[in-house]
């Protein structure tokens, strides 16, 4: 199968590969996917005290196209408020790796990421 | 795609090993130059149809058919006799499947096979099945091999034929073909075996083993694409079967059409040639195979071999890297050209059927790599394979959830995922 540039280049490059301390009480982390699907994202934000993520880290457990959405949506959501982050849809992560039909799951678990890590760090701070 | 390719033949010219490194010779063998060399004469020069009587054209088109007949009879032991050229294995398994059973219709309505065959196998059965036939398929153990006593209960009044493949295209394991020969004959039931993987790789003979039909692909044994054989036992007991299409009546009426005479010269000379080198380059493969094995496991550990450790054909590797998906391994990979056990590089997300069926777990068949060893492998090849894999295989270990989790003592097994 080929792959868009794009994608080749986040698997190849990733942003922000890591993990936060889950812990910590700025730290919110989603785990979406499954192993027996192919596809695992751990998402995890920092948000600072002006509301902002200032940090994001992932780690992937998928094909090139799934390690290329996680790895694309910590450099957007890095400095949005968790309201602009949670407004990012698999679409613009599709259209802009130009992911085939066949890996739009890829796009739409990233999307579900982001949510599940911001829903984690406002449990954690009763937001 | 023409970037990519591009890219990749620099890459060839740049290093003193070809690159990628081919490792996938279940799926297809380059053709050996000696069965080239015999194959060109019959292109222009000999072009003769063998079927013409009436001039030498014919006659010397036919000889060379009916040498390269003998030839693929010899290595199973068979009578030229019984051999018939067709397109390819593919071809071969459905007329013996579909063949037989038609022909028997009218007495017998069930046949048998098993859950990890060939698609063409499984295919032709779920056709019959449409048609009002009965299939049984037979389940296999962790080690890919059915069980004989399970087979036994199988078998019924109504089952015109087993088939069985000698060796498995994805695990490698060699299911135990003279026990089931024993037992079919003893039954009274044909038996035709899918040796497609197993010609030229391990000994096989129609008479010891008491087969009654053998499929035949040239190649997966250096020979030509777009030609096979099929082995169809003329006596003790004689096999009957229709023809899957109508014409001239060629190969005993079961195979109409003119043979293709460079085809079938390929087959015939892959044939002879892997009769005379099977012993040398089976132990040859089977010290790479430990090689890449030994050199794989020595830095990473959670590598598992899909399929029988002890039962298998030397030159096949199904190896589970726990915590790394095989799609992306095989994007790390790109120098090495392997097959992937996961089917993400399908259009299903339904990972392999037949390491579903040996109990490899979903979350380990997703992260399985096949690699073929043959006849033009080399030790430095596979040294680049360690290399290489080991790299990729940390990288992504790396930049695995399921990798940190195991670390942490956190069995995956205890999370509640959210299978989508």
């Amino acid at each position: 199968m080929a792959y868009s540039g794009k994608v080749v280049d986040h698997y190849e490059n990733p942003r922000n590969v890591g993990a936060l301390d889950k812990g910590d009480d700025n730290v919110g982390t989603g785990l979406v996917g499954a192993p027996a699907c192919g596809d695992v994202m751990k998402l995890q934000i920092k948000v600072g005290v002006d509301g902002l993520i200032e940090d994001a880290k992932f780690k992937t457990f998928g094909c090139g196209s799934a390690i290329a959405s996680s790895s694309l949506v910590t450099e957007w959501i890095k400095g949005k408020t968790l309201d602009e982050a949670a407004a990012i849809k698999n679409t613009q992560i599709a259209e802009e790796l130009a992911l085939p039909p066949v890996k739009i799951h890829c796009s739409v678990l990233a999307e579900d990421a982001i949510k599940a890590a911001i829903a984690d760090y406002k449990k954690k701070n009763n937001a | 795609m023409d970037k990519q390719v591009s890219e990749a033949m620099n890459a060839r010219n740049r290093t003193n090993i070809k690159v990628p490194i081919y490792l996938d010779y279940q799926a297809t063998t380059p053709m050996d130059q000696r069965v080239l060399d015999r194959m060109l004469p019959y292109f222009i020069e000999k072009f003769g149809n063998p079927h013409s009587r009436s001039h030498a054209y014919g006659w010397e088109a036919e000889e060379a058919v009916e040498t390269a007949r003998a030839e693929v009879a010899a290595i199973i032991g068979a009578d030229p006799r019984e051999v018939i050229f067709t397109s390819g294995a593919t071809e071969s398994n459905n007329l013996a499947i579909k063949g037989v059973a038609h022909f028997f219709k009218d007495r017998k309505n069930h046949v048998v096979t098993v859950s990890t065959e060939h698609k063409c196998v499984l295919d032709s059965c779920r056709h019959l099945e449409q048609e009002g036939f009965a299939v049984t398929y037979l389940p296999v153990g962790t080690n890919g091999l059915i069980d004989l006593d399970v087979l036994k209960a199988a078998i019924t009044d109504q089952t015109s034929i087993v088939s069985v493949m000698a060796v498995n295209n994805e695990i490698g394991v060699i299911q135990p073909i003279a026990e089931i020969g024993a037992i079919c004959r003893e039954r009274g039931v044909f038996f035709h075996t899918d040796a497609a993987q197993a010609v030229g790789k391990i000994p096989l003979d129609v008479e010891a083993m008491k087969i009654d039909l053998m499929s035949i692909s040239g190649h997966k044994i250096y020979g030509p694409k777009g030609v096979g054989a099929l082995f169809v036992r003329r006596r003790k007991p004689r096999v009957r079967l229709e023809a899957l299409f109508n014409g001239g009546g060629q190969e005993r009426g079961m195979r109409s059409g003119t043979l293709p005479t460079p085809l079938c010269v390929g087959i015939g000379a892959a044939c002879a040639i892997a009769k005379a080198e099977m012993p040398t380059e089976a132990e040859r493969i089977r010290r790479l195979g430990d090689r890449l094995l030994t050199g794989i496991r020595a830095e990473l550990p959670e590598v598992f071999l899909n399929g029988d450790v002890e039962r298998r054909i030397p030159g096949n590797l199904n190896l589970s890297f726990a915590y790394v998906e095989g799609e992306s391994l095989l994007m790390g990979i790109k120098d090495i050209a392997v097959s992937s056990g996961s089917a993400c590089t399908s259009a299903s997300l339904e990972p392999s059927y037949v390491l579903r069926a040996i109990g490899v777990g979903e979350e380990l068949a997703h992260t399985s790599i096949r690699f073929g060893i043959g006849r033009f492998t080399t030790e430095s090849e596979i040294d680049f394979a360690v290399k290489t894999i080991r790299e990729h295989v940390a990288r992504l270990r790396s930049m695995s959830p399921l990798w940190e989790m195991a670390q942490e003592g956190i069995d995956i097994k205890s999370i509640k995922w959210n299978e989508h």
